[in-house]
């Protein structure tokens, strides 16, 4: 049986939109979203809510191994996005940290006249709250905030420092948990408590 | 996934394709009755569950003029789409002119029972033969009203002047 999706796409779909535009402008944040889906597992409802507002036909959506299956045909079915042959090719991708890590180097960074066609990542956390700091800074956060969120790979912030050299080419991040997201931006700089 | 796969999606079914194509094209053209009734009466628990909620939008018609004009687009035409899935699996689409849910459903329905191959025949049976019949009648009697008011113009030859 094939799972459902928003039942009144319009007004939900443009209440996700506001709370990721909203997570996006404040870096770090944590956004309760997608609270009334039910995607197949292992996809969470934060996760699916975001996918099913910003792809649509004329995105290409990358699936990482772990989601391939039931998930990447609840995707398509609902949004009816193309499956990108390759991570670099994709408008929007959807990893799984615990399963399959994450190389944002392997994603489209955009180019210097389109900075904008480049790959916004929504990554699958199995929590916030756990793992170790990350200090946010930069446009959007007063001062400094902090994130946590786990299972992220080790090299993260080495990953995420390269990312941010490259502005105003680079991914934007959506880390989802559960009903839980988060956005980091490509602008925001990343640095963890030891730095 | 336990969903079937849609007839018309399988590899090189060309046919299965075509046949699919002109019994929704029939659908699109039927009436609320004529599909509500032999529904009712041959699969009242077909228990078909809506998959997206059933929509009205709009989409591009694009034409060309003659058989080689470059494609461009004629304007809007108002649809409504319902997707259907049976619980063996079977997807139901439609789509219909205009606003109608209720005809965009029952069609998406027939679509999907049309998938199972022991309901297709009472399917083209009860469903699509009498739609056929009622539009070809349809169609036979507005050429005949307009057989009726024909003028047949014809031009008198004239005597070339050369006397």
């Amino acid at each position: 049986m094939t799972a459902l999706a928003f039942t009144d796409p319009v007004f939900e779909s443009q209440a996700v939109f506001r709370r990721i535009m909203r997570a996006m402008a404040a870096p770090g944040t944590i956004f309760h979203c997608g609270e009334t889906l039910a995607p197949p597992a292992p996809l969470e409802p934060a996760a699916a809510a975001a996918l099913l507002t910003l792809a649509d036909f004329e995105t290409p959506l990358w699936i990482a191994p772990s989601f391939a299956g039931a998930v990447a045909a609840y995707l398509t079915f609902h949004t009816g996005a193309p499956l990108a042959p390759a991570p670099a090719a994709a408008a929007f991708a959807l990893v799984d940290l615990a399963g399959d890590g994450l190389r944002l180097e392997r994603f489209a960074l955009g180019s210097a006249e389109y900075p904008d066609r480049s790959t916004t990542v929504v990554a699958q956390a199995a929590s916030f709250g756990e793992g170790p700091a990350l200090k946010l800074a930069g446009p959007g956060v007063a001062g400094e905030a902090e994130l946590r969120a786990a299972p992220l790979p080790d090299d993260f912030l080495a990953q995420w420092r390269a990312n941010r050299g490259g502005f105003p080419l680079g991914v934007d991040l959506i880390l989802a948990a559960g009903a839980k997201l988060a956005c980091l931006p490509r602008s925001v700089v990343l640095f963890g408590e030891a730095d | 996934m336990s969903t079937a796969v849609p007839v018309a999606q399988r590899a090189g079914d060309d046919e299965a394709i075509a046949a699919r194509k002109r019994a929704m094209a029939l659908l699109a053209h039927a009436l609320a009755p004529e599909m509500a009734e032999p529904i009712d009466r041959l699969w009242p628990r077909h228990a078909a569950r809506d998959l997206k909620p059933i929509e009205t939008g709009l989409v591009m018609l694009r034409g060309r003029i003659g058989g080689d004009g470059a494609p461009f687009n004629v304007g809007e035409a108002t649809v409504t789409r319902a997707i259907v899935e049976l619980p063996s699996g079977e997807r139901g689409y439609a789509h219909i002119l205009g606003r109608d849910a209720g005809r965009a459903r029952l069609a998406a329905i027939l679509d999907a029972l049309w998938q199972r191959p022991e309901a297709r025949p009472d399917v083209k049976k009860a469903v699509l033969a009498p739609i056929a019949a009622r539009i070809a009648a349809d169609k036979a009697k507005s050429r005949a009203e307009t057989a009726a008011t024909r003028v047949d113009f014809f031009t008198v030859v004239r005597g070339e002047d050369d006397a």
